[in-house]
């Protein structure tokens, strides 16, 4: 057995090489946050992700796209879970290009998906002074987090996927309104120079942002919970609740996936042991 | 490329010769069932444990570790077996209809803008499906039809829905081979097939030509009185 | 008929069979019957570990084919069209991708194994070469495959290997524009690359029948590396190794589910989720782990040799790095097979290992110092090692002495 044990540190080894470089260097070092779906037990919190569709909608989704959520997708399970008859209301205040329907346009229907702000990228960019506002349906994936050596070793272990949330969630928290006394120099030991038009964020590759920042305390209004509390209406909880909105969006399976994975670990380590019991028994009479 | 080539069993005598306890000894056989049934990939523990109940009896019986080694390999036969199944049914049930598809099973249309004598054709589950806004006229002349006349006897107030007798909502694929009827037109005030000539009443109802059956109504319902959800 | 078969056909229908089509009587002999050494320790699980990993990258491949859309325009989609839409697809779909890191997990510690228990020796040269072919063969999939999803690491990942081909003095470029369909990589490019990678796992399995006929013939090497003798020295492969195969087939399975089910991202890449742009660079071009190795030879040679530059050098030492593998069996002269009973031989190997674990490392490094000095030395070492340290190794050595017989030798074990 001591030999599989080294076999499994031997694949260990191998598999720690993989790509540490992840996304988003250069920036200041991202905090990770205490995410209800992080880690092997962590599931969606229903009512973070109806937040952070709020805040989403009311301010994210003028510039962004999501072009990968379907208006159903908010009613299905593990997700904000709306009711149908909220999110067929919902997709009726938006329209979406149809063919068939008179003057190429009509109301959208549960199954159609998230329609762009902008009809062309190019649009997008015109209307942004050059930069163009990725679409989110994604982008919490395809952001990173690079982690020194050891911690990306033990990320393996702990499963952490979150760094794109994490990321996200600092980008938010991470603009200044004028470029801060530490802001790296240039290679030529110049200070650093903000581009017109651009702003300064600590999180940021390069630190200059074609996005203003998008959120500040108050700018949107949550609703009471039924029982009358009121979560804050701070720029942390907003860029926290649309940063989880975000990682669901982009992985929308999640919750289902891990439970399936428990089932599976279980059987296997089970049907394991009862292997391990079957081999033995059939080399008990064997010298090997 | 027979076994010459191949085999290279020159040093393996046939087990019987050997005075250990040889592969084909009871629980080795026993072993061998397992992983049949293991890769049969079918869960039925009755069905593995009838077939150990007769290898005990017939080969093993003087074993006093018998049982539980064979305990063990039911158990590790049946614990694959039901793991096997649980791998094949989603790489079956991938082909189902993906979420999607499912979302757009069932659609909800606004009635209201089609006049008095007009029709429109939507998609429906990638059908063709016709929604006739019939005149009194051709409400009547399909109420009037005797059931005996009809290939396939169906009633007006079968084929629509009751205080919504002006709206005929059928899948547009003609009952024989599936081409599209012209509206308005045949003998009957409905529908003409041009690709084999069968004709249509008001109603959808066939009533010369080849094709078998009345068009078909798909299942739906008046959610006011102008939307309609189909599926 | 063969004369060591044991096989009786049990009935008139069996015998008809058996005298027309005998595939219950092959069956038998190769998967049931087959003198197999009785002392293979864990090591030699994966072979079949790796058959289970082929078969599972077929069968999810050719699923998730049912779904996926190879065209530029919409290949991205469609990936995460069958993660969000298809039953099952987020699963399916992390088992292929994850499946491909396992099978290098695998692959890697079959060929180490091979390494260091001299399995490549006479009369397995065949069966070795045969190894590297599919080594190579799996690689060349498993970067096809990495094309499909079409994000950002697909795309730059195909231009970065596809000029490899521009390096070839004088047709270079017309061997690349053949290979991409065009002037760079795009939707000719995607469209041939699915193809193939949809072929490629059928021809590694015909491969794969292929080695394990040169693996019947002389039958398996063993951990002491001394032929097998007689029946004392074997058992039949079923059911003791299809029983202990399949335990370490679980056993593999166990950190391969961890990361489909908890952490199916983890061995990618972020920026592959962003879609292929031809106008961006990412800022950080890394291949998949299992291809760092190699990147980093490539990379390591930033100097021009004599009249080759420095693009064609990094070319060929890649090239080189893995068709030496093939000759290994005419490096290695020794008499002795297995790295136990070879004093000198272990810790050279040892250092070979860790040397191929730095290179990987350093392929996911940044091009600047201290890494291209160290990818330089890992170079050197892996060369080093099959051209220089095997063949010395072999005339220099003098090995422990090897016990008469795996009988022998399994019974001092037990007395020990």
């Amino acid at each position: 057995m001591h030999k599989l044990i080294i076999a499994a540190a031997a694949l260990v080894a191998g598999l720690s090489m993989a790509p540490a470089a992840q996304a988003a260097e250069a920036g200041a070092h991202v905090e990770r946050q205490a995410w209800s779906f992080g880690g092997i037990f962590g599931t969606y919190d229903t009512n973070q992700l109806q937040r952070g569709f709020q805040v989403f909608r009311e301010v994210c989704s003028s510039c962004h796209g999501a072009h990968l959520l379907a208006f159903r997708n908010l009613m299905e399970e593990g997700g904000p879970e709306f009711s149908e008859a909220q999110v067929r209301a919902l997709a009726a205040e938006y329209e979406v290009a149809d063919a068939t329907a008179d003057g190429g346009r009509r109301a959208a229907v549960p199954a159609d998906r998230w329609p762009s702000p902008f009809a062309s990228d190019q649009d997008a960019r015109d209307a942004n002074g050059g930069s163009l506002p990725p679409d989110f349906s994604v982008l919490a994936k395809a952001r990173g987090v690079k982690d020194p050596f050891p911690t990306w070793v033990f990320n393996y272990f702990t499963a952490y996927q979150e760094g794109g949330p994490d990321y996200i969630h600092a980008l938010l928290n991470g603009y200044h309104d004028e470029v801060p006394e530490d802001a790296p120099h240039g290679s030529d030991g110049a200070p650093f120079q903000l581009p017109d038009g651009k702003h300064y964020n600590d999180y940021f590759p390069g630190h200059a942002i074609g996005m203003g920042p998008p959120l500040s305390d108050g700018v949107v209004e949550y609703a009471e919970a039924e029982n009358g509390t009121t979560v804050p209406h701070t720029l942390e909880q907003y860029s926290t609740d649309v940063a989880a909105f975000m990682m669901w969006m982009a992985e929308p399976h999640l919750v289902s996936r891990k439970q399936t994975g428990f089932a599976v670990l279980i059987f296997l380590v089970l049907f394991a042991g009862l292997m391990y019991g079957t081999k033995r028994k059939l080399w008990s009479g064997i010298e090997h | 490329m027979r076994s010459r080539k191949l085999s290279p069993a020159a040093h393996w005598t046939s087990p019987s010769d050997s005075a250990k306890r040889t592969p084909t000894d009871g629980p080795l056989e026993g072993g061998w069932l397992t992983i049949l049934l293991m890769w049969s990939k079918v869960g039925a523990g009755s069905v593995i444990c009838a077939s150990y109940g007769e290898t005990d009896l017939s080969t093993q019986a003087e074993h006093s570790t018998t049982n539980r080694r064979d305990f063990l390999f039911v158990a590790t036969g049946a614990v694959g077996a039901v793991g096997a199944a649980a791998v094949v049914w989603p790489l079956i049930n991938q082909l189902n209809p993906d979420a999607s598809t499912l979302a757009l099973a069932s659609i909800q249309y606004d009635v209201s803008p089609i006049a008095e004598g007009q029709s429109v054709t939507i998609m429906w589950r990638g059908l063709p499906v016709f929604v006739r806004h019939r005149t009194p006229k051709e409400i009547e002349e399909a109420k009037a039809v005797p059931l005996s006349e009809l290939k396939d006897p169906e009633t007006d107030e079968q084929r629509t829905k009751p205080g919504h007798e002006e709206w005929l909502i059928m899948i547009a694929n003609c009952t024989h081979l599936g081409c599209i009827p012209v509206g308005q037109s045949g003998d009957f005030d409905g529908w003409f097939c041009p690709c084999h000539g069968s004709h249509y009443d008001s109603a959808g109802r066939i009533r010369r030509g080849p094709a078998p059956k009345n068009l078909v109504v798909p299942p739906y319902e008046f959610l006011s009185d102008t939307l309609v959800q189909i599926g | 008929m063969s004369e060591h078969s044991t096989y009786v056909p049990g009935n008139a229908v069996e015998k008809w069979l058996d005298d027309r089509l005998p595939v219950v009587r092959f069956a038998k002999e190769h998967l049931m019957d087959f003198p197999t050494p009785k002392n293979l320790n864990y090591w030699w699980t994966f072979g079949a570990i790796l058959v289970m990993c082929l078969g599972v990258q077929i069968v999810t491949g050719i699923i998730l084919a049912m779904h996926y859309t190879p065209n530029v325009a919409l290949a991205f989609d469609s990936v995460e069209h069958i993660r969000r839409n298809v039953s099952g697809g987020r699963v399916i779909q992390a088992t292929h991708a994850v499946g491909a890191s396992m099978f290098f997990v695998a692959l890697y510690i079959h060929m180490f194994r091979g390494l260091f228990y001299g399995s490549y020796k006479a009369p397995r040269e065949i069966l070795w070469i045969l190894g590297v072919v599919i080594f190579l063969l799996t690689t060349a999939t498993a970067f096809m495959g990495y094309i499909l999803p079409w994000g950002q690491m697909s795309f730059w990942g195909a231009t970065v290997i596809s000029n490899i081909f521009s390096a070839i003095p004088l047709v270079g470029d017309s061997i690349k524009q053949l290979v991409l369909g065009g002037f760079a990589v795009g939707n000719p490019t995607l469209n041939r690359f699915f193809s193939l990678h949809y072929l490629l796992p059928f021809i590694i399995a015909a491969v794969v029948a292929l080695h394990i006929w040169a693996l019947h013939v002389p039958g398996n090497n063993n951990p002491v590396g001394v032929e097998v003798k007689d029946s004392r020295d074997t058992v039949p492969f079923h059911p003791y190794y299809t029983m202990k195969d399949l335990f370490a087939m679980v056993v593999f399975m166990i950190p391969f589910a961890w990361f489909v089910f908890f952490a199916p991202d983890i061995l990618g890449h972020p920026d592959n989720y962003i879609m292929a742009n031809p106008q961006v660079t990412p800022a950080h071009i890394v291949p998949e782990w299992y291809l760092l190795p190699f990147y980093t030879i490539l990379r390591a040679i930033d100097f021009n040799i004599l009249f080759i530059d420095s693009k064609l050098g990094g070319v060929i030492a890649m090239g080189g790095a893995m068709l030496c593998l093939l000759i290994v069996p005419w490096l290695d002269t020794s008499k002795v097979r297995a790295g136990t009973f070879r004093p000198m031989f272990k810790w050279f190997y040892a250092l070979f290992v860790i040397n191929f674990i730095a290179l990987m490392y350093l392929g996911a490094q940044e091009a600047a110092e201290p890494y291209t000095t160290l990818a330089k030395v890992c170079t050197a070492y892996y060369f080093l090692y099959f051209l220089v340290i095997l063949p010395v190794l072999s005339r220099i050595e003098t090995p422990k002495p090897l016990p008469t017989s795996i009988s022998e030798s399994v019974l001092g074990k037990a007395h020990a």
